[in-house]
């Protein structure tokens, strides 16, 4: 061991300094202290990598092949000289001695301090899966990683599996990618970066990564890494899914590296626990960035550091003894060339934020700007984050935004160029060359100039001659005081269609209709491309967007439960104290002695207050309770009964009379005839409810003259009756036309209900629809038109596949988080009003 | 003593996890004084309330949630999941009471309570 005068420095007039760690808290930290008395130290730094310091962040573009190392060099070697500084390069600190004060590291080189810094930064996290230690197995985290997964990609044809969805993930897997590889991430949420982004924005940095050639699986828990001869070959997930590949990169977060301290009898927690002046349990023993704990949060992002050194400067210099650091709010850009992303504030906890949100289809712009007390609380923004520094420093001024708020989401460009205008004066000070619609790019004098040389006065006449506001309509408002502005009273607005609800401008039709011809395939990208104003949509639209997604994508779309109101979504009706209400399904309203049997059992079994006859003959058991659907479906199910969909938008019942098995006037089989039509269309999805009827004959005892489509039998066939109802309205059917067949009445049954399934909007029953496109189009598109027919025919019939009983899926153990509370406990729980402890 | 046990020492009752809840979903907890709904919000947020609406005790748990609301699924009031207060047309009528809920790790705890 060799001695280095731990007790005398060359220049014995200077307190020694000591640094652990040669990263981007250290050095910063020095060259804080620099920049304040650069004389009061002599400064010695141990680094554990064989290297001068680096910008760590800048790693991602390295990997990506759009930086180089020499680029991200933040201090050189000369620096060091130049500043007096003892570099120990490649030498890991061993051990501190807190009482003697010194530090002893690699090699047996003893050094002595009068205040010591520790910048040990942080450690990934491995996590703890067989197969850990193959050959191929990375993490993210220093030049040395970056170096083998460059080496693996330029293997011809290898593939990538990044496991960590987040800031670090996506950058790896975005830099392989860039390289050529085959990049796939697998990531255990829902949604990517889910701790700086909301679902939209999550969404739409999905497809971004698509787009550049990295998949994504989402909702993915790993198993085991698979190997062969000590390489890497694939990662398996839990659901049995195999994703091969030659590299397999663990970026799943960090661990603060506070080992040293510990050792060195230091409070550590999670990390090195330090107070608002950055000194740990030491007096003179300080600690910075990712292995620090303040205030209970060990920081894993650069800013805190820039924070934290120069508090700790301040403190260490005496430049001001009563510097504190106070924690910081944080901010977050991806790294990924093209794919603008900044997220910046708290997202948990808070009460009465309220959004502001944006979206511009064209540009693939989302923005969200939370507000909390006038004050900005976070920002998440994609596809246009210029903005993304403003937000920033409003949310750390604390600025009161209620007088910028209508403008706020706009920018600052446009928000300070409007300061303290009102509306119509703010567009009056607009230049002519300002650009009002971004989606056309027209400009305010475009519009302006067209409207009096045109002599325009109507919205739609600006859409017509200048494309102003036709595209996705965001800026109508801004057109519209353009109008008034130039017309004076001359304008008068516009009745377009009535929106969907608040959180769009486009009514049902419109929404129906790009969903079609935009092929759009999920909530969020109907969100995104029709611009809605909410981050998620309301209890009025998801629903009908679930619908409409369902009706246009029957086969590929997946159902969203959350989109669909509690009956739809466990199968069953809410009745007013929270149980439930169970209605098997009886084909035509027959039944048997072996299904009558089966239901007084569950009724018995299961305590079932109430047992009635409904409209729609059938038998209602009133009062399930939630937690016992599952069991009273499996004892049902067993006895052959399925859902009869009580609840649902989608087909009902299928009444029927005794027909000519019975009576004496039956001209048909009415009864078979509701079987085979109940059998036909049962487990659809409609927009609204569809309850149907056969009568043997006029005598109409299955009173199908008042149903959403009727069939009344007669001597010489079938007549087809539709747009009857019998609720808040009283409305007699229309008759549609008179078929021969039995066959044909179910064919064209069908397509009714299929028309009506691809174009009436969500709640509309089909009387509703009836008066909105009149009977005469109902008779063209399926009594006329029999090309069209068979068509829509057919179509219904690939959206009724198997016909799949949802209560037998729930029993087999689908969705099984529905049927059972997340906790019981014998305790009693606190809440606000008799605690008045605040929330956490 | 980890932090989680020390949570829990603290009189904070360990009640699951919040990847249990779907996101934009809800769960109940069924509690000795009634249940509580907790609620997980579309950007990832966790609120809890009492699992009862102020209009006629509708279980919020089983409501749609949008943004940070929930709507009733018995007469579609929409109730503020940070404060319990009912929003829009029915701003005013009545709050439900707010739970205080702890996050911590990926678990989720309600206090003991008085």
């Amino acid at each position: 061991m060799t001695l280095a005068n731990p007790h005398s420095t060359p220049e014995s007039a200077k307190l020694r300094l000591v640094v652990i760690g040669n990263g981007m808290a250290g050095c910063r930290a020095i060259e804080e202290v620099l920049a304040r008395d650069p004389h009061r130290y002599a400064i010695t730094v141990f680094g554990a990598e064989p290297r001068v310091n680096y910008n760590r962040i800048m790693l991602s573009p390295v990997l990506a092949g759009e930086k180089r190392f020499e680029d991200i060099i933040i201090n050189d070697a000369a620096w060091y000289a130049d500043n007096g500084i003892t570099l120990h390069s490649g030498r890991a600190v061993v051990s501190i001695d807190a009482e003697a004060r010194l530090v002893v590291a690699e090699g047996g080189l003893i050094v002595g301090y009068d205040r010591l810094i520790l910048a040990t930064g942080s450690d990934p996290v491995r996590l703890p899966l067989p197969g850990r230690e193959l050959s191929g197995v990375v993490t993210f985290r220093d030049l040395d990683d970056v170096e083998k997964m460059v080496a693996a990609a330029n293997q011809p044809g290898a593939k990538a599996v990044v496991i960590g969805g987040g800031l670090l993930g996506l950058e790896a897997a975005y830099g392989l990618a860039k390289r050529g590889m085959e990049a796939t991430v697998v990531h255990l949420m829902n949604v990517l970066m889910e701790r700086q982004l909301d679902e939209a924005a999550g969404y739409l940095l999905t497809e971004a990564l698509a787009e550049r050639g990295v998949a994504t699986v989402l909702g993915a828990n790993s198993e085991e890494i698979l190997g062969e001869d000590g390489q890497v070959t694939g990662l398996k997930l839990k659901d049995g899914r195999i994703l091969p590949c030659d590299l397999l990169v663990m970026a799943v977060g960090i661990r603060p590296n506070a080992g040293l301290a510990k050792a060195a009898g230091l409070s550590v927690n999670r990390g090195v626990v330090v107070d608002d002046q950055m000194r740990s349990s030491d007096p003179d023993i300080f600690a910075i960035g990712e292995c620090a704990e303040h205030r209970g949060i060990a920081y894993g992002l650069v800013a805190p550091i820039w924070d934290m050194c120069r508090t700790l400067a301040d403190v260490l210099t005496g430049a001001d003894e009563e510097a504190t650091y106070e924690g910081s709010l944080l901010s977050t850009r991806l790294k990924v060339s093209g794919v603008d992303v900044f997220s910046a504030g708290r997202f948990s906890g808070g009460e009465g934020c309220q959004d502001i949100v944006f979206r511009d289809a064209s540009r693939g712009v989302y923005k969200r700007i939370v507000i909390h007390e006038g004050k900005v609380a976070g920002a998440v923004l994609f596809g246009d984050a210029a903005d993304g520094g403003w937000y920033f420093d409003l949310m750390r001024a604390g600025t009161n935004v209620a007088d910028i708020r209508e403008t706020l989401i706009f920018g600052r460009a446009i928000t300070e160029g409007l300061a303290g205008l009102d509306p119509s004066s703010a567009v009056a000070a607009m230049a002519d060359s300002q650009e009002i619609c971004g989606c056309n790019g027209v400009c305010k004098g475009t519009i302006t100039g067209a409207i009096i040389a045109k002599g325009l006065t109507t919205l739609d006449d600006v859409r017509g001659v200048t494309k102003a506001s036709g595209s996705c309509g965001s800026c109508t408002p801004l057109v519209e005081q353009l109008l008034k502005l130039t017309l004076g009273d001359g304008f008068k607005a516009a009745d377009g269609p009535k929106p969907m609800c608040k959180c769009t401008s486009h009514g049902h039709a419109e929404v129906r209709r790009r969903i079609v011809a935009d092929n759009l395939a999920s909530i969020p990208a109907v969100m995104q491309a029709l611009e809605w104003t909410t981050p998620d949509g309301c209890s009025s639209c998801r629903p009908a967007l679930n619908y409409y997604l369902i009706c246009a994508h029957p086969k590929t779309y997946k159902d969203d439960a959350q989109s669909r109101f509690i009956n739809e979504r466990v199968h069953a009706n809410i009745q007013k104290d929270g149980t439930f209400s169970v209605v098997p399904r009886m084909w035509g309203g027959l039944t048997s002695a072996k299904e009558l049997r089966a239901i007084a059992d569950v009724v018995e079994k299961f305590d079932i207050p109430t047992v009635k006859c409904t409209g729609g003959q059938r038998i209602d058991l009133l009062g399930v309770k939630k937690e016992d659907l599952t069991s009273v479906w499996a004892d049902l199910n067993a006895a052959g009964m399925v859902s009869g969909h009580a609840y649902a938008k989608g087909l009902r019942t299928v009444k029927t009379c005794v027909g000519t098995d019975w009576c004496r006037f039956g001209t048909q089989d009415s009864t078979g005839l509701g079987v085979k039509l109940e059998k036909l269309l049962w487990a659809s999805w409609t927009p609204a409810k569809v309850k149907l009827a056969v009568s043997g004959c006029p005598r109409n005892c299955a009173e199908a003259t008042c149903k959403d489509i009727g069939v009344i039998c007669v001597d010489s066939g079938y007549e087809i009756h539709v747009g009857g109802a019998a609720g808040i309205h009283i409305k007699g059917t229309e008759v549609l036309t008179k078929v021969e067949t039995e066959a044909e009445a179910m064919h064209l049954i069908a397509a009714i209900v299929q028309y009506y399934r691809e174009d009436a909007w969500y709640l509309e029953r089909i009387y509703k629809w009836m008066a909105r496109i009149g009977l005469e189009a109902i008779h063209a598109a399926t009594v006329v038109d029999l090309e069209n027919r068979k068509g829509l025919y057919e179509r219904f019939m690939i959206s009724q596949g198997d016909q799949i009983d949802p209560w037998a899926e729930r029993v087999q153990g689908a969705e099984a988080q529905e049927f059972a509370p997340l906790a019981t406990t014998t305790l009693a729980i606190g809440d606000l009003a008799k605690t008045m402890e605040p929330a956490e | 003593m980890n932090a989680l046990t020390e949570i829990q020492a603290q009189g904070w009752v360990d009640i699951g996890g919040v990847a249990d809840i779907p996101l934009r979903g809800a769960r109940r907890v069924v509690a000795a004084d009634g249940a509580v709904a907790i609620f997980r919000t579309g950007d990832g947020r966790i609120f809890a309330l009492r699992d009862q609406c102020p209009h006629k005790q509708g279980p919020l748990s089983q409501g749609i949630v949008h943004g940070h609301a929930v709507a009733c699924p018995l007469h579609n009031w929409s109730i503020d999941l940070a404060t319990g207060e009912a929003l829009g047309a029915d701003a005013g009528k009545g709050c439900t009471p707010v739970v205080p809920v702890l996050v911590k790790d990926g678990r989720l705890f309600l206090a003991a309570g008085a």
